[in-house]
Protein backbone atom coordinates (compact mmCIF):
# COMPACT_ATOMS: atom_id res chain seq x y z
CA UNK A 1 0.00 0.00 0.00
CA UNK A 2 2.64 2.55 1.01
CA UNK A 3 4.64 1.06 -1.82
CA UNK A 4 1.96 2.12 -4.25
CA UNK A 5 1.82 5.61 -2.78
CA UNK A 6 5.58 5.93 -2.90
CA UNK A 7 5.80 4.98 -6.55
CA UNK A 8 2.96 7.30 -7.34
CA UNK A 9 4.73 10.18 -5.64
CA UNK A 10 7.86 9.45 -7.63
CA UNK A 11 5.95 9.11 -10.86
CA UNK A 12 4.24 12.45 -10.49
CA UNK A 13 7.48 14.03 -9.32
CA UNK A 14 9.01 13.29 -12.67
CA UNK A 15 6.19 14.86 -14.60
CA UNK A 16 5.36 17.88 -12.54
CA UNK A 17 6.80 20.83 -10.68
CA UNK A 18 8.02 21.30 -7.12
CA UNK A 19 5.89 20.21 -4.18
CA UNK A 20 3.21 22.63 -3.05
CA UNK A 21 1.55 20.64 -0.30
CA UNK A 22 3.40 18.18 1.86
CA UNK A 23 1.51 16.19 4.47
CA UNK A 24 3.26 13.80 6.80
CA UNK A 25 1.64 11.50 9.30
CA UNK A 26 -1.50 13.64 9.56
CA UNK A 27 -4.16 12.17 11.84
CA UNK A 28 -7.28 13.53 13.42
CA UNK A 29 -9.50 12.14 16.12
CA UNK A 30 -12.66 13.50 17.66
CA UNK A 31 -14.38 13.14 21.01
CA UNK A 32 -11.15 13.00 23.03
CA UNK A 33 -9.65 10.32 20.85
CA UNK A 34 -12.65 8.02 20.86
CA UNK A 35 -13.47 8.64 17.18
CA UNK A 36 -10.58 8.29 14.80
CA UNK A 37 -11.47 10.17 11.64
CA UNK A 38 -8.10 10.04 9.90
CA UNK A 39 -5.38 7.43 10.12
CA UNK A 40 -1.91 8.65 9.26
CA UNK A 41 -2.09 10.34 5.87
CA UNK A 42 0.94 11.25 3.78
CA UNK A 43 0.48 13.30 0.67
CA UNK A 44 2.52 15.36 -1.74
CA UNK A 45 0.83 17.67 -4.22
CA UNK A 46 3.06 18.99 -6.99
CA UNK A 47 2.67 22.36 -8.58
CA UNK A 48 0.11 22.39 -11.35
CA UNK A 49 -1.18 18.94 -10.54
CA UNK A 50 -4.81 17.99 -10.22
CA UNK A 51 -5.57 15.29 -7.69
CA UNK A 52 -8.77 13.72 -6.51
CA UNK A 53 -9.64 11.93 -3.30
CA UNK A 54 -12.35 9.34 -3.43
CA UNK A 55 -13.66 7.25 -0.59
CA UNK A 56 -16.74 6.10 1.25
CA UNK A 57 -18.91 8.56 3.13
CA UNK A 58 -17.62 9.46 6.57
CA UNK A 59 -14.07 8.30 5.90
CA UNK A 60 -12.58 11.68 6.75
CA UNK A 61 -12.25 13.42 3.39
CA UNK A 62 -13.75 16.71 4.51
CA UNK A 63 -11.74 16.52 7.70
CA UNK A 64 -8.56 16.14 5.66
CA UNK A 65 -9.45 19.13 3.51
CA UNK A 66 -10.24 21.30 6.52
CA UNK A 67 -6.87 20.41 8.02
CA UNK A 68 -5.14 21.26 4.76
CA UNK A 69 -7.00 24.58 4.60
CA UNK A 70 -5.91 25.46 8.13
CA UNK A 71 -9.48 25.61 9.36
CA UNK A 72 -9.05 22.83 11.93
CA UNK A 73 -5.79 21.57 13.41
CA UNK A 74 -4.63 17.96 13.00
CA UNK A 75 -4.28 15.76 16.07
CA UNK A 76 -0.80 14.70 14.99
CA UNK A 77 1.39 15.26 11.97
CA UNK A 78 2.55 18.15 9.87
CA UNK A 79 1.09 20.07 6.96
CA UNK A 80 3.42 22.24 4.88
CA UNK A 81 2.34 24.59 2.13
CA UNK A 82 5.02 26.16 -0.04
CA UNK A 83 7.56 25.13 2.56
CA UNK A 84 5.94 26.80 5.53
CA UNK A 85 3.72 25.14 8.13
CA UNK A 86 -0.03 25.54 7.89
CA UNK A 87 -1.20 26.74 11.29
CA UNK A 88 -4.21 28.77 10.19
CA UNK A 89 -6.00 30.03 7.09
CA UNK A 90 -3.68 30.99 4.22
CA UNK A 91 -4.28 33.45 1.44
CA UNK A 92 -2.83 31.09 -1.18
CA UNK A 93 -5.77 28.78 -0.69
CA UNK A 94 -9.15 28.95 -2.38
CA UNK A 95 -11.84 26.68 -1.02
CA UNK A 96 -15.11 25.48 -2.39
CA UNK A 97 -17.76 23.56 -0.56
CA UNK A 98 -20.54 21.18 -1.37
CA UNK A 99 -23.11 23.92 -0.79
CA UNK A 100 -22.72 27.21 -2.58
CA UNK A 101 -23.17 29.10 0.73
CA UNK A 102 -24.03 32.43 -0.81
CA UNK A 103 -25.23 35.10 1.57
CA UNK A 104 -28.79 36.20 0.83
CA UNK A 105 -28.24 39.85 1.77
CA UNK A 106 -25.47 40.26 -0.81
CA UNK A 107 -25.96 40.44 -4.55
CA UNK A 108 -24.19 37.96 -6.80
CA UNK A 109 -21.25 40.25 -7.42
CA UNK A 110 -21.04 41.26 -3.75
CA UNK A 111 -20.91 37.58 -2.86
CA UNK A 112 -18.07 37.10 -5.32
CA UNK A 113 -16.19 40.06 -3.84
CA UNK A 114 -16.69 38.96 -0.23
CA UNK A 115 -13.21 37.39 0.18
CA UNK A 116 -11.60 40.64 -0.98
CA UNK A 117 -13.80 42.66 1.33
CA UNK A 118 -12.81 40.52 4.30
CA UNK A 119 -9.11 40.36 3.53
CA UNK A 120 -8.44 43.80 2.08
CA UNK A 121 -11.43 45.95 2.96
CA UNK A 122 -14.40 47.48 1.17
CA UNK A 123 -12.31 49.83 -0.99
CA UNK A 124 -10.27 46.97 -2.41
CA UNK A 125 -13.48 45.09 -3.12
CA UNK A 126 -14.86 48.03 -5.08
CA UNK A 127 -11.64 48.24 -7.04
CA UNK A 128 -11.94 44.57 -8.03
CA UNK A 129 -15.48 44.89 -9.30
CA UNK A 130 -14.41 44.68 -12.91
CA UNK A 131 -12.49 41.47 -12.32
CA UNK A 132 -15.48 40.01 -10.53
CA UNK A 133 -17.65 40.95 -13.49
CA UNK A 134 -15.19 39.28 -15.85
CA UNK A 135 -15.33 36.09 -13.80
CA UNK A 136 -19.12 36.13 -13.82
CA UNK A 137 -19.06 36.61 -17.58
CA UNK A 138 -16.69 33.67 -17.83
CA UNK A 139 -19.13 31.30 -16.14
CA UNK A 140 -22.09 32.65 -18.07
CA UNK A 141 -23.68 34.80 -15.39
CA UNK A 142 -23.65 38.04 -17.33
CA UNK A 143 -26.68 40.08 -16.33
CA UNK A 144 -27.10 38.37 -12.99
CA UNK A 145 -24.48 40.39 -11.10
CA UNK A 146 -27.00 42.55 -9.28
CA UNK A 147 -29.61 39.99 -8.34
CA UNK A 148 -29.86 38.32 -4.97
CA UNK A 149 -29.07 34.62 -4.53
CA UNK A 150 -32.76 33.78 -4.08
CA UNK A 151 -33.16 34.40 -7.79
CA UNK A 152 -30.36 32.02 -8.81
CA UNK A 153 -30.78 28.34 -9.62
CA UNK A 154 -28.61 25.79 -7.84
CA UNK A 155 -26.18 25.64 -10.74
CA UNK A 156 -25.95 29.41 -11.01
CA UNK A 157 -25.29 29.68 -7.29
CA UNK A 158 -22.53 27.10 -7.56
CA UNK A 159 -21.01 29.01 -10.48
CA UNK A 160 -21.09 32.15 -8.37
CA UNK A 161 -19.23 30.35 -5.64
CA UNK A 162 -16.56 29.31 -8.16
CA UNK A 163 -16.10 32.98 -8.99
CA UNK A 164 -15.85 33.75 -5.31
CA UNK A 165 -13.08 31.20 -4.98
CA UNK A 166 -11.24 32.49 -8.03
CA UNK A 167 -11.40 36.21 -7.25
CA UNK A 168 -8.50 35.94 -4.82
CA UNK A 169 -6.43 34.23 -7.54
CA UNK A 170 -5.52 31.29 -5.33
CA UNK A 171 -2.60 29.10 -6.33
CA UNK A 172 -4.14 26.16 -4.52
CA UNK A 173 -7.71 25.01 -4.91
CA UNK A 174 -9.31 22.78 -2.30
CA UNK A 175 -12.64 21.51 -3.55
CA UNK A 176 -15.04 19.55 -1.36
CA UNK A 177 -17.59 17.93 -3.65
CA UNK A 178 -18.21 21.27 -5.31
CA UNK A 179 -20.59 20.07 -7.99
CA UNK A 180 -22.40 17.22 -6.32
CA UNK A 181 -25.61 19.23 -6.08
CA UNK A 182 -25.67 19.87 -9.82
CA UNK A 183 -27.26 17.84 -12.57
CA UNK A 184 -25.10 15.73 -14.83
CA UNK A 185 -24.96 18.12 -17.80
CA UNK A 186 -24.10 21.22 -15.80
CA UNK A 187 -21.63 19.22 -13.80
CA UNK A 188 -19.76 18.05 -16.90
CA UNK A 189 -19.63 21.61 -18.16
CA UNK A 190 -18.33 22.88 -14.85
CA UNK A 191 -15.69 20.19 -14.67
CA UNK A 192 -14.29 21.07 -18.08
CA UNK A 193 -14.38 24.72 -17.06
CA UNK A 194 -12.54 23.89 -13.86
CA UNK A 195 -9.84 22.07 -15.79
CA UNK A 196 -9.43 25.02 -18.12
CA UNK A 197 -9.06 27.46 -15.24
CA UNK A 198 -6.55 25.25 -13.43
CA UNK A 199 -4.47 24.73 -16.56
CA UNK A 200 -4.45 28.39 -17.52
CA UNK A 201 -3.28 29.43 -14.06
CA UNK A 202 -1.07 26.43 -13.38
CA UNK A 203 -3.03 26.06 -10.16
CA UNK A 204 -2.69 23.04 -7.91
CA UNK A 205 -5.99 21.41 -7.11
CA UNK A 206 -7.31 18.77 -4.78
CA UNK A 207 -10.84 17.60 -5.45
CA UNK A 208 -12.99 15.49 -3.16
CA UNK A 209 -15.67 13.62 -5.00
CA UNK A 210 -17.95 10.63 -4.85
CA UNK A 211 -17.99 10.25 -8.61
CA UNK A 212 -15.33 7.93 -9.97
CA UNK A 213 -15.69 9.15 -13.58
CA UNK A 214 -15.35 12.74 -12.42
CA UNK A 215 -12.18 11.89 -10.51
CA UNK A 216 -10.68 10.08 -13.50
CA UNK A 217 -11.70 12.79 -15.95
CA UNK A 218 -10.01 15.60 -14.08
CA UNK A 219 -7.09 14.11 -12.20
CA UNK A 220 -3.46 13.32 -12.68
CA UNK A 221 -3.67 11.17 -9.59
CA UNK A 222 -6.69 9.66 -7.85
CA UNK A 223 -6.22 8.77 -4.20
CA UNK A 224 -8.47 6.01 -2.94
CA UNK A 225 -9.37 6.16 0.73
CA UNK A 226 -10.38 3.40 3.11
CA UNK A 227 -13.47 3.58 5.31
CA UNK A 228 -13.07 5.41 8.62
CA UNK A 229 -10.48 5.87 9.98
CA UNK A 230 -9.50 7.00 6.52
CA UNK A 231 -6.11 6.61 4.96
CA UNK A 232 -4.92 6.34 1.37
CA UNK A 233 -4.91 2.77 0.17
CA UNK A 234 -3.92 3.46 -3.39
CA UNK A 235 -2.80 6.24 -5.67
CA UNK A 236 -3.90 5.74 -9.26
CA UNK A 237 -2.07 7.80 -11.86
CA UNK A 238 -4.30 8.70 -14.74
CA UNK A 239 -2.29 8.68 -17.95
CA UNK A 240 -4.64 10.47 -20.26
CA UNK A 241 -3.60 13.45 -22.37
CA UNK A 242 -4.56 17.00 -21.44
CA UNK A 243 -6.75 18.81 -21.97
CA UNK A 244 -9.25 16.13 -21.09
CA UNK A 245 -12.50 16.10 -22.98
CA UNK A 246 -15.87 14.57 -22.26
CA UNK A 247 -15.37 12.28 -25.27
CA UNK A 248 -12.51 10.61 -23.46
CA UNK A 249 -15.01 9.23 -21.00
CA UNK A 250 -16.08 6.69 -23.57
CA UNK A 251 -12.58 5.42 -24.28
CA UNK A 252 -11.56 1.92 -23.14
CA UNK A 253 -8.68 3.23 -20.98
CA UNK A 254 -11.04 5.53 -19.18
CA UNK A 255 -13.36 2.63 -18.47
CA UNK A 256 -10.40 0.61 -17.27
CA UNK A 257 -9.42 3.29 -14.74
CA UNK A 258 -12.98 3.60 -13.52
CA UNK A 259 -13.30 -0.15 -13.12
CA UNK A 260 -10.01 -0.40 -11.29
CA UNK A 261 -10.93 2.30 -8.79
CA UNK A 262 -14.39 0.87 -8.28
CA UNK A 263 -12.95 -2.56 -7.54
CA UNK A 264 -10.52 -1.03 -5.10
CA UNK A 265 -13.33 0.77 -3.28
CA UNK A 266 -15.47 -2.38 -3.21
CA UNK A 267 -12.56 -4.35 -1.81
CA UNK A 268 -12.09 -1.81 0.98
CA UNK A 269 -15.78 -1.72 1.75
CA UNK A 270 -15.87 -5.53 1.94
CA UNK A 271 -12.86 -5.76 4.25
CA UNK A 272 -14.16 -3.07 6.59
CA UNK B 1 -47.42 3.13 -35.13
CA UNK B 2 -44.18 4.33 -36.66
CA UNK B 3 -41.00 2.64 -35.66
CA UNK B 4 -37.40 3.84 -35.68
CA UNK B 5 -35.92 3.60 -39.11
CA UNK B 6 -32.29 3.10 -40.08
CA UNK B 7 -29.72 3.21 -37.27
CA UNK B 8 -31.04 6.14 -35.26
CA UNK B 9 -31.44 5.27 -31.63
CA UNK B 10 -34.07 7.88 -30.99
CA UNK B 11 -37.44 8.12 -32.60
CA UNK B 12 -40.14 10.76 -32.60
CA UNK B 13 -42.54 10.54 -29.71
CA UNK B 14 -45.80 9.19 -31.09
CA UNK B 15 -48.92 7.99 -29.37
CA UNK B 16 -51.97 6.33 -30.75
CA UNK B 17 -55.04 8.52 -30.95
CA UNK B 18 -57.65 7.62 -28.39
CA UNK B 19 -60.74 9.11 -26.91
CA UNK B 20 -60.60 9.29 -23.15
CA UNK B 21 -62.87 11.22 -20.79
CA UNK B 22 -61.57 14.60 -19.65
CA UNK B 23 -59.59 14.22 -16.47
CA UNK B 24 -59.56 17.83 -15.43
CA UNK B 25 -60.35 17.84 -11.75
CA UNK B 26 -60.33 20.40 -9.04
CA UNK B 27 -58.81 20.21 -5.63
CA UNK B 28 -61.29 20.18 -2.79
CA UNK B 29 -61.55 23.47 -0.92
CA UNK B 30 -63.91 24.08 1.93
CA UNK B 31 -66.06 27.18 1.75
CA UNK B 32 -64.56 28.71 4.89
CA UNK B 33 -61.14 28.90 3.17
CA UNK B 34 -62.62 30.70 0.19
CA UNK B 35 -63.87 33.73 2.13
CA UNK B 36 -61.75 36.78 1.29
CA UNK B 37 -59.93 38.33 4.21
CA UNK B 38 -61.92 41.59 4.29
CA UNK B 39 -65.26 39.77 4.27
CA UNK B 40 -64.05 37.35 6.94
CA UNK B 41 -62.87 40.14 9.20
CA UNK B 42 -65.98 42.25 8.83
CA UNK B 43 -68.19 39.20 9.23
CA UNK B 44 -66.50 38.22 12.46
CA UNK B 45 -66.78 41.79 13.75
CA UNK B 46 -70.48 41.85 13.00
CA UNK B 47 -71.00 38.56 14.81
CA UNK B 48 -69.13 39.76 17.89
CA UNK B 49 -70.92 43.11 17.94
CA UNK B 50 -74.29 41.41 17.59
CA UNK B 51 -73.52 39.07 20.46
CA UNK B 52 -72.32 41.99 22.53
CA UNK B 53 -75.41 43.98 21.72
CA UNK B 54 -77.74 41.11 22.66
CA UNK B 55 -75.97 40.51 25.95
CA UNK B 56 -76.47 44.17 26.72
CA UNK B 57 -79.99 44.39 25.35
CA UNK B 58 -81.36 41.38 27.21
CA UNK B 59 -79.46 42.42 30.32
CA UNK B 60 -77.68 39.12 30.66
CA UNK B 61 -75.05 40.99 32.65
CA UNK B 62 -75.50 44.29 34.47
CA UNK B 63 -75.48 47.34 32.19
CA UNK B 64 -72.97 49.01 34.47
CA UNK B 65 -70.47 46.27 33.83
CA UNK B 66 -71.11 45.99 30.11
CA UNK B 67 -72.10 49.10 28.18
CA UNK B 68 -73.81 48.83 24.82
CA UNK B 69 -71.79 48.97 21.58
CA UNK B 70 -73.51 52.27 20.77
CA UNK B 71 -72.38 53.84 24.03
CA UNK B 72 -68.82 52.71 23.42
CA UNK B 73 -68.93 54.01 19.85
CA UNK B 74 -70.14 57.36 21.08
CA UNK B 75 -67.33 57.47 23.61
CA UNK B 76 -64.76 56.51 20.99
CA UNK B 77 -65.89 59.55 19.00
CA UNK B 78 -65.78 61.72 22.12
CA UNK B 79 -62.23 60.62 22.96
CA UNK B 80 -61.21 61.00 19.33
CA UNK B 81 -62.47 64.60 19.30
CA UNK B 82 -60.62 65.32 22.51
CA UNK B 83 -57.43 63.91 21.03
CA UNK B 84 -57.77 65.86 17.80
CA UNK B 85 -58.55 69.11 19.59
CA UNK B 86 -55.40 68.71 21.64
CA UNK B 87 -57.25 68.13 24.87
CA UNK B 88 -55.99 66.55 28.09
CA UNK B 89 -56.28 63.10 26.54
CA UNK B 90 -53.76 63.98 23.87
CA UNK B 91 -51.31 64.94 26.60
CA UNK B 92 -51.94 61.57 28.25
CA UNK B 93 -51.49 59.74 24.96
CA UNK B 94 -48.25 61.60 24.35
CA UNK B 95 -46.91 60.64 27.79
CA UNK B 96 -47.70 56.97 27.24
CA UNK B 97 -46.19 57.13 23.75
CA UNK B 98 -43.00 58.60 25.16
CA UNK B 99 -42.84 55.88 27.82
CA UNK B 100 -43.24 53.22 25.17
CA UNK B 101 -40.68 54.67 22.78
CA UNK B 102 -38.05 55.33 25.44
CA UNK B 103 -38.72 51.95 26.99
CA UNK B 104 -38.41 50.20 23.65
CA UNK B 105 -35.23 52.08 22.70
CA UNK B 106 -33.60 51.17 26.01
CA UNK B 107 -34.77 47.55 25.67
CA UNK B 108 -33.30 47.34 22.18
CA UNK B 109 -29.96 48.79 23.27
CA UNK B 110 -29.61 46.61 26.37
CA UNK B 111 -31.25 43.55 24.86
CA UNK B 112 -29.10 43.59 21.75
CA UNK B 113 -25.90 44.13 23.71
CA UNK B 114 -26.67 41.37 26.19
CA UNK B 115 -27.79 39.13 23.34
CA UNK B 116 -24.49 39.60 21.54
CA UNK B 117 -22.55 38.90 24.74
CA UNK B 118 -24.58 35.76 25.43
CA UNK B 119 -24.61 34.56 21.83
CA UNK B 120 -21.04 35.36 20.93
CA UNK B 121 -18.88 34.83 24.02
CA UNK B 122 -18.64 31.71 26.10
CA UNK B 123 -18.39 33.95 29.17
CA UNK B 124 -21.84 35.29 28.39
CA UNK B 125 -23.23 31.87 27.72
CA UNK B 126 -21.75 30.30 30.85
CA UNK B 127 -21.95 33.13 33.36
CA UNK B 128 -24.64 35.53 32.17
CA UNK B 129 -27.22 33.27 30.58
CA UNK B 130 -28.19 31.33 33.76
CA UNK B 131 -28.97 34.58 35.56
CA UNK B 132 -30.90 35.97 32.63
CA UNK B 133 -32.97 32.82 32.40
CA UNK B 134 -33.63 32.98 36.14
CA UNK B 135 -34.84 36.57 35.95
CA UNK B 136 -36.83 35.86 32.80
CA UNK B 137 -38.85 33.17 34.55
CA UNK B 138 -39.95 35.66 37.24
CA UNK B 139 -43.26 37.48 36.79
CA UNK B 140 -41.65 40.76 35.76
CA UNK B 141 -44.55 43.03 36.65
CA UNK B 142 -43.83 42.10 40.26
CA UNK B 143 -40.84 44.42 39.97
CA UNK B 144 -43.11 47.42 39.38
CA UNK B 145 -43.27 48.52 43.06
CA UNK B 146 -39.49 48.43 43.16
CA UNK B 147 -39.13 50.66 40.11
CA UNK B 148 -41.70 53.05 41.59
CA UNK B 149 -39.78 53.18 44.84
CA UNK B 150 -36.52 53.82 43.02
CA UNK B 151 -37.63 56.15 40.27
CA UNK B 152 -40.71 57.83 41.70
CA UNK B 153 -44.12 58.37 40.15
CA UNK B 154 -42.93 60.18 37.05
CA UNK B 155 -42.25 58.80 33.60
CA UNK B 156 -38.98 57.13 34.69
CA UNK B 157 -40.53 54.22 36.55
CA UNK B 158 -42.86 53.47 33.61
CA UNK B 159 -40.00 53.54 31.11
CA UNK B 160 -38.03 51.25 33.39
CA UNK B 161 -40.71 48.58 33.70
CA UNK B 162 -41.50 48.77 29.98
CA UNK B 163 -37.82 48.34 29.11
CA UNK B 164 -37.38 45.61 31.71
CA UNK B 165 -40.15 43.48 30.24
CA UNK B 166 -39.14 44.03 26.61
CA UNK B 167 -35.43 43.36 27.10
CA UNK B 168 -35.59 39.60 27.58
CA UNK B 169 -37.19 38.55 24.30
CA UNK B 170 -34.67 40.74 22.49
CA UNK B 171 -31.78 39.08 24.35
CA UNK B 172 -33.13 35.65 23.48
CA UNK B 173 -33.80 36.59 19.85
CA UNK B 174 -30.34 38.05 19.38
CA UNK B 175 -28.55 35.17 21.07
CA UNK B 176 -30.52 32.63 19.07
CA UNK B 177 -29.87 34.60 15.88
CA UNK B 178 -26.13 34.50 16.42
CA UNK B 179 -26.32 30.72 16.61
CA UNK B 180 -28.39 30.45 13.44
CA UNK B 181 -25.49 30.55 10.98
CA UNK B 182 -24.61 27.19 9.52
CA UNK B 183 -21.36 25.29 9.67
CA UNK B 184 -20.49 26.06 6.04
CA UNK B 185 -20.85 29.80 6.45
CA UNK B 186 -18.74 29.81 9.58
CA UNK B 187 -16.07 27.69 7.95
CA UNK B 188 -16.04 29.99 4.97
CA UNK B 189 -15.38 33.04 7.06
CA UNK B 190 -12.78 31.14 9.01
CA UNK B 191 -10.94 29.99 5.92
CA UNK B 192 -10.89 33.56 4.63
CA UNK B 193 -9.14 34.57 7.83
CA UNK B 194 -12.00 36.85 8.93
CA UNK B 195 -11.65 38.49 12.34
CA UNK B 196 -14.19 37.91 15.05
CA UNK B 197 -15.74 41.32 14.42
CA UNK B 198 -15.96 40.71 10.69
CA UNK B 199 -17.61 37.36 11.27
CA UNK B 200 -20.01 38.93 13.75
CA UNK B 201 -21.04 41.93 11.71
CA UNK B 202 -20.82 40.56 8.20
CA UNK B 203 -22.16 37.09 8.77
CA UNK B 204 -23.64 36.22 12.17
CA UNK B 205 -25.75 39.32 12.74
CA UNK B 206 -27.20 39.46 9.21
CA UNK B 207 -27.95 35.72 9.41
CA UNK B 208 -29.61 36.24 12.78
CA UNK B 209 -31.74 39.24 11.80
CA UNK B 210 -34.96 37.25 11.37
CA UNK B 211 -34.55 35.91 14.92
CA UNK B 212 -33.65 39.35 16.22
CA UNK B 213 -36.80 40.79 14.69
CA UNK B 214 -38.90 38.04 16.22
CA UNK B 215 -37.48 39.15 19.57
CA UNK B 216 -38.26 42.77 18.72
CA UNK B 217 -41.86 41.94 17.87
CA UNK B 218 -42.36 40.14 21.17
CA UNK B 219 -40.59 43.03 22.89
CA UNK B 220 -42.89 45.57 21.24
CA UNK B 221 -45.86 43.83 22.80
CA UNK B 222 -44.13 43.62 26.19
CA UNK B 223 -43.22 47.27 26.22
CA UNK B 224 -46.92 48.22 26.12
CA UNK B 225 -47.79 45.86 28.94
CA UNK B 226 -44.95 47.24 31.05
CA UNK B 227 -45.83 50.90 30.54
CA UNK B 228 -49.54 50.44 31.29
CA UNK B 229 -48.94 48.20 34.32
CA UNK B 230 -46.59 50.79 35.78
CA UNK B 231 -49.17 53.50 35.12
CA UNK B 232 -51.87 51.48 36.87
CA UNK B 233 -49.69 50.97 39.89
CA UNK B 234 -47.84 54.25 39.98
CA UNK B 235 -50.21 56.89 38.75
CA UNK B 236 -48.70 59.54 36.54
CA UNK B 237 -50.50 61.24 33.69
CA UNK B 238 -50.62 58.64 30.96
CA UNK B 239 -53.48 56.76 29.29
CA UNK B 240 -53.23 54.01 31.90
CA UNK B 241 -54.08 56.51 34.59
CA UNK B 242 -57.10 57.71 32.62
CA UNK B 243 -58.30 54.13 32.32
CA UNK B 244 -57.83 53.54 36.03
CA UNK B 245 -59.76 56.67 36.93
CA UNK B 246 -62.57 55.91 34.48
CA UNK B 247 -62.89 52.38 35.85
CA UNK B 248 -62.99 53.61 39.43
CA UNK B 249 -65.86 55.92 38.44
CA UNK B 250 -67.65 53.02 36.69
CA UNK B 251 -67.40 54.86 33.37
CA UNK B 252 -67.15 51.59 31.51
CA UNK B 253 -67.70 53.01 27.99
CA UNK B 254 -64.68 55.26 28.59
CA UNK B 255 -62.59 52.31 29.73
CA UNK B 256 -63.47 50.43 26.57
CA UNK B 257 -62.73 53.29 24.22
CA UNK B 258 -59.43 54.15 25.93
CA UNK B 259 -58.35 50.53 25.68
CA UNK B 260 -59.14 50.71 21.98
CA UNK B 261 -56.91 53.76 21.50
CA UNK B 262 -54.23 52.11 23.58
CA UNK B 263 -54.30 49.00 21.44
CA UNK B 264 -54.10 51.20 18.35
CA UNK B 265 -50.87 52.57 19.80
CA UNK B 266 -49.54 49.08 20.41
CA UNK B 267 -50.59 47.99 16.96
CA UNK B 268 -48.73 50.94 15.47
CA UNK B 269 -45.53 50.06 17.31
CA UNK B 270 -45.81 46.42 16.29
CA UNK B 271 -46.30 47.29 12.64
CA UNK B 272 -43.45 49.75 12.78
CA UNK B 273 -41.23 46.81 13.71
CA UNK B 274 -42.74 44.62 10.98
CA UNK B 275 -42.23 47.42 8.47
CA UNK B 276 -38.60 47.84 9.52
CA UNK B 277 -38.13 44.10 9.23
CA UNK B 278 -39.51 44.01 5.70
CA UNK B 279 -37.14 46.77 4.68
CA UNK B 280 -34.01 45.49 6.43
CA UNK B 281 -34.44 41.72 6.15
CA UNK B 282 -35.67 41.91 2.59
CA UNK B 283 -34.36 38.45 1.72
CA UNK B 284 -36.43 36.77 4.39
CA UNK B 285 -40.18 36.40 4.31
CA UNK B 286 -41.35 38.14 7.42
CA UNK B 287 -44.00 36.48 9.49
CA UNK B 288 -46.44 37.88 11.98
CA UNK B 289 -46.67 35.72 15.10
CA UNK B 290 -45.00 32.87 13.24
CA UNK B 291 -47.84 32.47 10.75
CA UNK B 292 -47.03 33.13 7.13
CA UNK B 293 -49.69 35.24 5.54
CA UNK B 294 -50.95 33.87 2.30
CA UNK B 295 -51.04 36.22 -0.65
N1 LIG C 1 -16.69 17.99 14.63
C1 LIG C 1 -16.74 16.66 14.71
N2 LIG C 1 -16.96 16.04 15.88
C2 LIG C 1 -17.00 14.70 15.96
N3 LIG C 1 -16.86 13.88 14.92
C3 LIG C 1 -16.65 14.43 13.72
C4 LIG C 1 -16.60 15.84 13.54
N4 LIG C 1 -16.38 16.10 12.24
C5 LIG C 1 -16.32 14.89 11.65
N5 LIG C 1 -16.46 13.90 12.52
C6 LIG C 1 -16.43 12.46 12.23
O1 LIG C 1 -15.31 12.21 11.44
C7 LIG C 1 -15.63 11.32 10.40
C8 LIG C 1 -15.20 11.88 9.08
O2 LIG C 1 -15.99 13.00 8.75
P1 LIG C 1 -15.84 13.75 7.37
O3 LIG C 1 -16.82 14.87 7.36
O4 LIG C 1 -14.43 14.09 7.16
O5 LIG C 1 -16.29 12.61 6.35
P2 LIG C 1 -16.32 12.66 4.76
O6 LIG C 1 -15.37 11.65 4.28
O7 LIG C 1 -16.16 14.04 4.28
O8 LIG C 1 -17.79 12.14 4.48
P3 LIG C 1 -18.79 12.55 3.29
O9 LIG C 1 -18.31 11.87 2.08
O10 LIG C 1 -20.09 11.99 3.74
O11 LIG C 1 -18.79 14.04 3.21
C9 LIG C 1 -17.11 11.05 10.47
O12 LIG C 1 -17.30 9.76 10.95
C10 LIG C 1 -17.64 12.05 11.44
O13 LIG C 1 -18.57 11.43 12.27
MG1 LIG D 1 -17.50 15.49 3.34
Amino acid sequence: MTQAVQTAIQASAERLGPPVYQLRNVTRSFAAGRIKALDPVDLDLREGSFSAVIGPSGCGKSTLLKIMAGVTPPTTGSVMLYGSPVVGPRTEIGMMYQQATLFPWLTTIENVLLPIKIREGAAAATAKREQAQALLDLVGLTGFENVYPKQLSGGMAQRTSICRMLITEPQVLLLDEPFSALDELVRDFMNIELQRICMSRNATALLITHSIPEAVLLSDTVYVMSPRPGHFVEAVDIDLPRPRTLDMMTSPEFGEYVRHIRNRLDLEAASA
Amino acid sequence: MTMATERDLGRPVTVEPASFPETVWTEKVTIIDLIPRSVAMIGLLVIVLTLWWSVHHFQIVSRIILPSPQEVAADIIFVGKNLLSGGYMLAALWITTKEILFGFAIAIAIGFTLGVIVGETSFGERALLPYLVAIDTMPKVAFAPLFLAWLGFGIGSKVALAAFIATFPIVVGTAAGLHASDENARMMFKSLGATRWQTLFQMKIPTGLPHIFTGLKIGAVGVMAGAITAEFLGGGKGLGELIRVAASQLQTPRVFSLILYLSALGYLLFWLVVFAERRIVFWHRSTVAGIETRH
